[in-house]
C-alpha cells in the first residue's frame, strides 16, 4: 500500500541512517515497516530475515514517545543484536565499519562537540521541526480537518529560537558544526530541518548562513544521494491526497490530536 | 587553569557528572551555578555556556555543554575504567541507546514533575491541581516501566554485568522526583535493587554527598526566585 512505503523515508532518523550507510557503502537491507497499520491493528513487524548484514527500518520516534500507539520496532538488527535510537545506530555503524574519521573525529575535543550537538538536538531541533509535518500534513490527513494556524505559529516560534542557537552556538562561522568537515552532527541536523521544508515551511529561506551550510552538507554527502533520500518528504503533498482506511482514521484521530498538546 | 565544572546539584545531569568525576578522582574546580536564582542566565555564565544550561565544562579556552558530551569527554581524557563506556561494540551501543532515549522520556517526565510541584506553586501561589499531579505521575510510570522492561530487563546493569554511564545518569534522573516527595522505587523491587547496585558501585557516601542539596532543597520562597525566572517559568508552563 502506498502509505507504508512513504513512511519509510518520511522518518528523519531513517534518512540519516540511510544516507550514512549509503555514503559509506555499508551493506544495508531496508525492511519496510508499516508503522501505523501494524501498531493499530496489532500486526507484528516483519521478522528479520537473519541476514548477515545489519538492516534497519524506520524507527518510531515520531511523537517522541507521547503517542503510545507507535510501538517501538527494532530499528537495526545485526544477527541477534537489535538496536534502537538513531544516535546509537549511527555510532555503531561508524565503529563497526570504520568509517572515515571526520564523521566522528578521534580528537577528543572535536568528538565532544559532535556529542554535544547530538545531545542538544533532542530537546531542541527535534522537539519542534517534526511537528510541522504533523500539523500541516499528517494530522489533517487522519482527522480530516486542518489545524488552527496558531498551532503552527507556536511550533515555528520554538523552531526559530532553536535555529538561532544552532547558528550562533553550533555552526558559527565554521563550514560544518565541528569544523571544516562534515560529521554525524551535521547529518542528524540536516535531515530534521528538511522536515519543515517538505511541508512548505522553508526555514532556509531567510537564513543565508544556514542555506550555505545546507549546500555544503548536500555536496559532502552527494547531491544525488541527498535528494534521493529526501524525495518522499519533498513530495509529501502527494500523501495528502491518499485514501486512508476509515477504520484506521477513526482509531488514530483522537490519539494524534492528543499528541499535539 | 585546570578543569572547571559548572554545576547545580539540584539538577540530575549535574549530579551524574559530579559523581562520575569524584568517583574517578578527576581533579576539578566546582563552580556553583544556582538555577533558582537564575545564575545560569547571567552574562558571566553565558561566556562559559551561551546555551545557559548546566552542567558545563571549561578547560582553558575549551568549553562544553550537555552532560552526555561532558561525561564522555571526561571518560576519554582521564581514561576511566572500561566499564563506564565499554570498548566492546554492542555493550557500548547499549549505553548510547539509553543516553539517547532518556532525553524525551525519563529526563523530561521527572523534570516536569519537579517544575509543577515545586516551582509553579511558588509563582502562582496555588498548589498543583491533584489531577495534574496524577497525570504527571502516570506519565512517569509509563517511562519507568519502559526503562525496566527494555533497558534493565533481567540484567544487573543496563550494559550487562557492570555499571556504566547509562546507569549513573539513569539513577540520578529517576531519583529526581524524590525532591517533591514522589518515590519512584515504591512498588518496584527490581528498580530498587538496581539502585542499590549502582550506589554500591559508586560509593554510598559519595551519592549522599551529591544528593544533599536535592534532598534538602529548602522550599523556595518567592523572593528567592528572580523576576526574570518567574516570567520564564510562567511563559513555559502556564499556557
Amino acid at each position: 500500500m502506498g502509505l507504508e512505503r512513504y513512511l519509510d523515508l518520511l522518518s528523519q532518523t531513517c534518512r540519516s541512517i540511510y544516507i550514512f550507510a549509503r555514503s559509506n557503502n555499508i551493506p544495508f537491507e531496508f525492511k519496510h515497516v508499516e508503522l501505523f497499520k501494524e501498531s493499530v491493528l496489532g500486526k507484528k513487524p516483519a521478522a528479520g530475515s537473519g541476514a548477515e548484514q545489519p538492516h534497519a527500518g524506520p524507527s518510531s520516534r515520531e511523537g517522541a514517545g507521547k503517542v503510545s500507539l507507535l510501538k517501538k520496532v527494532p530499528a537495526l538488527k545485526d544477527g541477534d543484536f537489535t538496536l534502537e535510537e538513531c544516535t546509537a545506530i549511527l555510532l555503531y555503524l561508524s565503529r563497526k565499519y570504520n568509517t572515515p574519521d571526520h564523521w566522528y573525529p578521534a580528537d577528543i575535543q572535536k568528538r565532544a562537540q559532535v556529542d554535544e550537538y547530538l545531545s542538544w538536538h533532542h530537546a531542541n531541533i527535534r522537539a519542534s521541526a517534526p511537528k510541522t509535518m504533523w500539523i500541516k500534513v499528517l494530522i489533517p490527513l487522519f482527522t480530516g480537518q486542518p489545524l488552527p494556524s496558531q498551532k503552527l505559529q507556536e511550533v515555528m516560534e520554538g523552531l526559530s529560537s532553536s535555529l538561532k542557537q544552532f547558528e550562533e552556538r553550533f555552526l558559527q562561522d565554521k563550514a560544518f558544526i565541528v569544523g571544516s568537515q562534515i560529521s554525524l552532527a551535521d547529518l542528524v541536523a540536516i535531515v530534521e530541518l528538511m522536515q519543515p521544508v517538505g511541508v512548505g515551511c522553508d526555514i532556509f529561506e531567510d537564513r543565508p548562513r544556514l542555506r550555505r551550510w545546507r549546500r555544503r552538507v548536500e555536496d559532502a554527502v552527494g547531491k544525488e544521494l541527498f535528494f534521493q533520500a529526501h524525495e518522499m518528504i519533498l513530495n509529501i503533498k502527494e500523501l495528502s491526497s491518499m485514501q486512508i482506511d476509515p477504520e484506521l482514521k477513526e482509531q488514530l484521530a483522537p490519539v494524534l490530536m492528543k499528541m499535539l498538546k | 587553569m585546570g578543569l572547571e565544572l559548572y554545576l547545580d546539584l539540584l539538577s540530575q545531569p549535574c549530579r551524574a557528572v559530579y559523581i562520575f568525576a569524584r568517583t574517578n578522582n578527576i581533579p576539578f574546580e566546582f563552580k556553583r551555578v544556582d538555577l533558582r536564582k537564575g545564575q545560569h542566565r547571567t552574562e558571566e555564565f553565558q561566556k562559559v555556556n551561551m546555551l545557559m544550561t548546566v552542567p558545563a565544562l571549561k578547560e582553558d579556552s575549551f568549553t562544553l555543554a550537555e552532560s552526555i558530551a561532558i561525561l564522555l569527554y571526561l571518560a576519554r581524557k582521564f581514561k576511566t575504567p572500561d566499564h563506564w563506556y565499554p570498548a566492546e561494540l554492542q555493550k557500548r551501543a547499549r549505553v548510547d541507546e539509553y543516553l539517547s532515549w532518556q532525553h524525551t522520556t525519563i529526563r523530561m517526565k521527572a523534570g516536569t514533575m519537579l517544575i509543577h510541584k515545586m516551582l509553579l506553586p511558588v509563582i502562582t501561589g496555588k498548589p498543583v491541581p491533584a489531577e495534574k499531579m496524577q497525570s504527571l505521575t502516570e506519565e512517569l510510570n509509563v517511562v519507568l516501566n519502559q526503562f525496566e522492561q527494555k533497558f534493565l530487563q533481567d540484567k544487573p546493569f543496563i550494559a550487562g554485568t557492570e555499571v556504566s554511564l547509562a546507569d549513573l545518569l539513569a539513577l540520578e534522573e529517576i531519583m529526581q522526583s524524590l525532591i517533591v516527595g514522589h518515590d519512584p522505587f515504591e512498588g518496584r523491587p527490581k528498580l530498587a535493587a538496581w539502585r542499590k547496585r549502582v550506589e554500591g558501585a559508586v560509593g554510598q557516601q559519595l551519592c549522599q554527598e551529591a544528593r544533599e542539596v536535592m534532598l534538602n532543597p529548602s522550599n523556595p520562597s518567592a523572593d528567592q526566585i528572580t523576576p526574570e525566572m518567574v516570567e520564564l517559568l510562567k511563559k513555559k508552563y502556564l499556557k
